[in-house]
């Protein structure tokens, strides 16, 4: 400031004197910058963990809030402890609640599975394109993914179902005679993951495959590697951490899923999140539905945390 | 080794494409259609669209959730940024690790659970479940996408320009509102639609923590939608998916066209320089 007279003179702060009290000011506004977002989450995500834990220890009741107290305050500053593992019994006696969860696993798995096989063909030829069409390709997977994933849950049914247009399209091209039986099923629970969630899938691996050295391939090719090979020695474990990252964003939600199970499954396809819905809504039981959900995130905090690491280096990676 | 596209990967786009849009574009076409049977088409009409306007619930529904997406996509924008800024910016400080815990779990986080956990919460505390109680629900995980957003634009741009204001003496605020948000401005600008467009999309949440008086669009489409496919919903649908897809289609035109113009002027800058 001092080689610029003309600028209208201006009391200097103390603390812009003092280097001491300008780090001190520095570290406080930034403690205020990270306590802002910080607390909001403790608040709002962590918080209600820790209730939804302690209300899967008491019993529930007919009242409103439904269910028990678990501390109790007697007498003479005594506390009483209300507490008991009743509910995590009750689920691991009926079998509805382990066949949820394994069923949930599964359904997951398999779809996980699926959307990887269609997705990478996707990505791969998108990430291939000539860099000119790249925007609107991108743009293509992601403008789906902002329409409301009930509505294109819903669009399905009108597809699947047993008058649908897929049973009239196949019977008109004279494929079938009998239409098939798709909506209500596993395979429509399939279809509707498969196609919500791909965009989640196609995304990272596209962001994956751009970045790609294509000498790499080049140099395979030199080498006498024939395309084939070259994919599978060369492509694919490069893009080995899209392909992690894209089946994380689909398995971990995919596994607690309600709205696909709920509108495109039967009443036979059991899904742990559709479970937990009933549970809360239907039979109005909060302590059993805290339960299955204490479970549910004990099941997925492997992945949940293994997802966290990897976007964690990512993010450190790119800095 | 050719670049550029073999037979195969055009393939699998058109595919892939028509596997993404058909099912939209079957939906955008049967709420014109007179019948209510969804197979039979009985020729073009708009009258599913009338009967929407005079459904009172509906546009009650309709408002609910646009008041909430548009307060709990601002909140989450400021907040996400903030949360972004913190991540890729501020390096290591304590409870970093739990910091980006609950940044990115709730990306994934199922949400039967985010929405049972809140709702228990807010009973807790003895919170009249409604319109701020959604509206807190929706703050909390759009704000994680927000975070993202920025986290990797802020990734993606060299850090050497804040660095070179904050050693001439710019105050980091004013650093921050000088140069680093007019760069990430894009990200901004995207967070903010995706958390509308996430709150606007929304059941599950929205089913556990509203309250009577605050019921959301998606939840009163669940509910009929559980009773079949009817031509109102597709018509409610088409109206989102055009609203939506104008929107988001708006605005990335607009924020690419201002990045190839920064791009220009950065060559341009650098010739000259």
């Amino acid at each position: 400031m001092a080689g610029t007279p003309s600028l209208p003179a201006r009391e200097p702060l103390a603390a812009e004197h003092d280097p001491a009290a300008r780090a001190r000011r520095l570290k406080l506004s930034r403690a205020a910058v990270i306590s802002v977002p910080y607390l909001w989450l403790l608040a709002f995500f962590l918080a209600p963990f820790l209730i939804v834990l302690k209300i899967s220890l008491v019993e529930v009741r007919v009242a409103m809030p439904p269910y028990s107290e678990l501390i109790t305050f007697v007498e003479d500053g005594w506390i009483a402890f209300h507490g008991s593992l009743e509910n995590y019994l009750w689920l691991w006696e009926d079998p509805l609640y382990i066949n949820s969860y394994l069923s949930s696993l599964k359904i997951a798995a398999i779809s996980t599975l699926l959307t990887l096989l269609v997705g990478y063909p996707i990505a791969y030829g998108m990430a291939r394109a000539p860099r000119q069409w790249r925007f609107a390709l991108l743009m293509l997977v992601i403008l789906p993914f902002w329409t409301s994933f009930l509505i294109r849950v819903y669009a399905w049914i009108g597809i699947l179902k047993k008058e649908g247009l897929l049973n009239l399209a196949l019977t008109q091209l004279g494929l079938i005679s009998e239409p098939l039986t798709i909506l209500n099923t596993d395979t429509a629970v399939y279809i509707g993951i498969v196609y919500s969630y791909l965009p989640f899938m196609v995304l990272p691996l596209y962001a994956n495959l751009e970045k790609m050295d294509l000498s790499l391939l080049e140099a395979a090719a030199d080498l006498g590697c024939r395309p084939i090979k070259a994919f599978w020695v060369v492509t694919v474990p490069l893009s080995l951490t899209g392909i992690v990252a894209g089946c994380f964003l689909v398995f971990i939600p995919a596994v607690g899923e309600f709205v696909i199970p709920d509108l495109l499954g039967g009443s036979e396809t059991l899904m742990i999140g559709k479970t937990l819905w009933t549970e809360f809504f239907n039979n109005r039981d909060w302590p059993v539905s805290s339960a299955v959900a204490v479970i549910l995130l004990l099941v997925l905090i492997i992945p949940i945390v293994l997802f966290q690491r990897q976007q964690e280096r990512s993010a450190r990676a790119e800095a | 080794m050719k670049q550029g596209l073999t037979w195969f990967n055009i393939g699998s786009l058109l595919v892939g494409f028509l596997f993404l849009y058909l099912p939209i574009l079957l939906l955008i076409v049967y709420s014109f259609n007179e019948s209510r049977l969804v197979t039979v088409w009985a020729g073009f009409s708009t009258k599913w669209y009338a009967e929407m306007l005079q459904n009172e619930g509906l546009l009650n529904a309709a408002w609910v959730t646009l008041k909430v997406a548009f307060t709990s996509s601002t909140f989450a924008t400021v907040l996400g940024t903030m949360a972004g800024l913190i991540i890729s910016r501020f390096g290591s400080f304590h409870g970093r690790t739990l910091f980006s815990g609950m940044i990115y779990a709730p990306l994934v986080m199922p949400e039967v659970i985010t929405g049972l956990s809140l709702l228990l919460m807010f009973v807790a505390v003895a919170l009249d479940r409604g319109f701020v109680t959604v509206t807190i629900a929706h703050v909390t995980f759009s704000m994680c996408y927000v975070a993202v957003v920025v986290q990797s634009r802020l990734a993606g741009f060299d850090r050497s320009i804040e660095e070179a204001a904050m050693d001439l003496g710019c105050p980091p605020g004013r650093t921050f509102f000088q140069i680093t948000l007019p760069v990430i401005a894009p990200a901004v600008v995207a967070g903010w639609l995706l958390s509308f467009t996430l709150s606007l999309d929304d059941l599950v949440i929205a089913s556990f923590t509203t309250g009577p008086g605050a019921t959301t669009l998606p939840m009163k489409i669940y509910s009929q939608v559980r009773l079949g496919v009817t031509p109102e919903i597709n018509a409610v649908c088409t109206v989102l998916v055009g609203l939506v897809a104008s929107g988001v289609l708006a605005a990335s035109l607009i924020t690419r066209r201002q990045e190839l113009k920064r791009e220009a002027e950065e060559r341009q800058a650098a010739a000259i320089g």
